[in-house]
């Protein structure tokens, strides 16, 4: 166990456990838009900044990244903090102008878009953090997502653009994004995302469309279980 | 149908080259790269399988680099130095007079797929600038009226391969 301050609060933390974790369990609200609890971290969107001194030196680190640490002292809400969270988010609002998301977030902290920073006109609200990738990739285990060309060119989808033999229509991709980016359509008996279309499976009981076919396929490939039982709704099993 | 199965084969005999080992993708698409010019979508997908790499990662390390290309490139890559010891020498009007002869835009190849044109930031000769490198021999210090002279050279060598 190790001690550290949090905002003028002493707290106790498991050495090595991550700041965002130690802050949110004791009260503290830190924002964040790329952390998700079945990932693993990467500091994309650095909305959790923090301020640390450690000794004499100060410095801004993204709390999501940064382990806890004996004996520092932690601000969550510093002048510094709030300056580089207030760049960070004017960003944001100029890379993804329509997202409401992003828009709602800066106006509960106060922060109006920055008039230099011109707004992006692509219609697109990616923030680039990649959980979507990392989803289809360490989640659900079939990498049908990626990112493609690099710098202003980069975007996000499926290799050539192209609907993707890989995917599986789960649609854990719509469901992770943070900003909602990927969106996912569905009829009574299809569901659309990332350009494909599946056909959905009907519960052997009561008859709702309740999964893609190619999910329960991939399921009962990856566990052994027989495709005949997984063709029952969650409600009827 | 032939050709396609020449190319796999190609393909994988490279992968073998590097005993399938992951990390070796961007020596591999490197390889692919010099034999082709360019990475054919078979290419990729070849090397998908082979080496069980998800598709979507490959055609992200392929796209993130600009050595390669997923389009056909020229016999010939005239890569016009515009770092700035040429620019200042006039790489620039190099570079136009480049696109002009050859009716193309920096980027793109010409119609024969005998010449593609781009800009490079640095050479690292810059004592010879300006400086315009055509596959692998260096053009040291470039004149607009020397570009036709080149041209015809490289057009020449087109018949000796």
């Amino acid at each position: 166990m190790v001690k550290l301050v949090i905002d003028g609060k002493t707290v106790q933390a498991e050495e090595g456990k991550i700041l965002l974790t130690v802050a949110r369990e004791n009260g503290i609200e830190i924002p964040t838009l790329c952390s998700h609890e079945t990932l693993e971290n990467t500091g994309a969107c650095r909305l959790c900044v923090v301020e640390i001194t450690k000794g004499k030196r100060k410095k801004i680190v993204t709390s999501c990244l940064y382990a806890a640490e004996d004996g520092i002292v932690v601000d969550t809400k510093s002048d510094r903090v709030l300056k580089v969270r207030r760049f960070v988010m004017q960003f944001l609002m100029a890379r993804c102008p329509t997202s409401d998301v992003i828009r709602d977030m800066a106006a509960n902290m106060g922060i109006a878009p920055e008039t230099r920073f011109k707004p992006s006109e692509d219609g697109k609200t990616c923030i680039f953090c990649r959980l979507c990738v990392k989803a289809c990739e360490d989640v659900v285990g079939v990498s049908a997502l990626g990112f493609a060309f690099r710098g202003v060119d980069k975007a996000l989808g499926t290799p050539y653009r192209e609907p993707s033999p890989a995917c599986i229509g789960c649609g854990s991709c719509a469901y992770i994004c943070p900003t909602r980016q990927i969106t996912m359509s569905s009829t009574e008996n299809t569901r659309s995302i990332c350009g494909k279309t599946f056909k959905m499976k009907a519960c052997s009981v009561c008859g709702r469309y309740f999964a893609p076919e190619e999910q329960l396929a991939f399921i009962s490939k990856k566990t052994g279980v027989d495709l005949e039982a997984l063709s029952v709704c969650s409600s009827c099993r | 149908m032939n050709t396609e199965n020449t190319m796999q084969d190609k393909v994988k005999e490279i992968v073998k080259k590097y005993k399938g080992d992951k990390s070796a993708l961007v020596a591999i698409l490197q390889d692919v790269q010099d034999e082709y010019r360019y990475l054919p979508k078979e290419a990729l997908l070849t090397i998908h399988e082979q080496m069980d790499i998800p598709m979507a990662r490959v055609y992200e390390v392929a796209t993130f680099y600009d050595a390669f290309s997923l389009t056909p490139r020229g016999r010939f890559i005239i890569e016009v130095c515009t770092g700035t010891t040429c620019h200042v020498q006039g790489g620039m009007n190099l570079l136009d007079t480049f696109e002009r002869s050859l009716r193309i835009n920096c980027g793109e190849t010409t119609e024969d797929g005998l010449f593609s044109v781009d800009r490079v930031g640095c050479l690292g000769c810059c004592s010879i600038a300006p400086v315009v490198r055509v596959n692998d021999t260096i053009h040291p210090q470039m004149t607009q009226d020397e570009i036709p002279r080149v041209l015809r050279t490289y057009m020449a060598k087109r018949y000796g391969r």
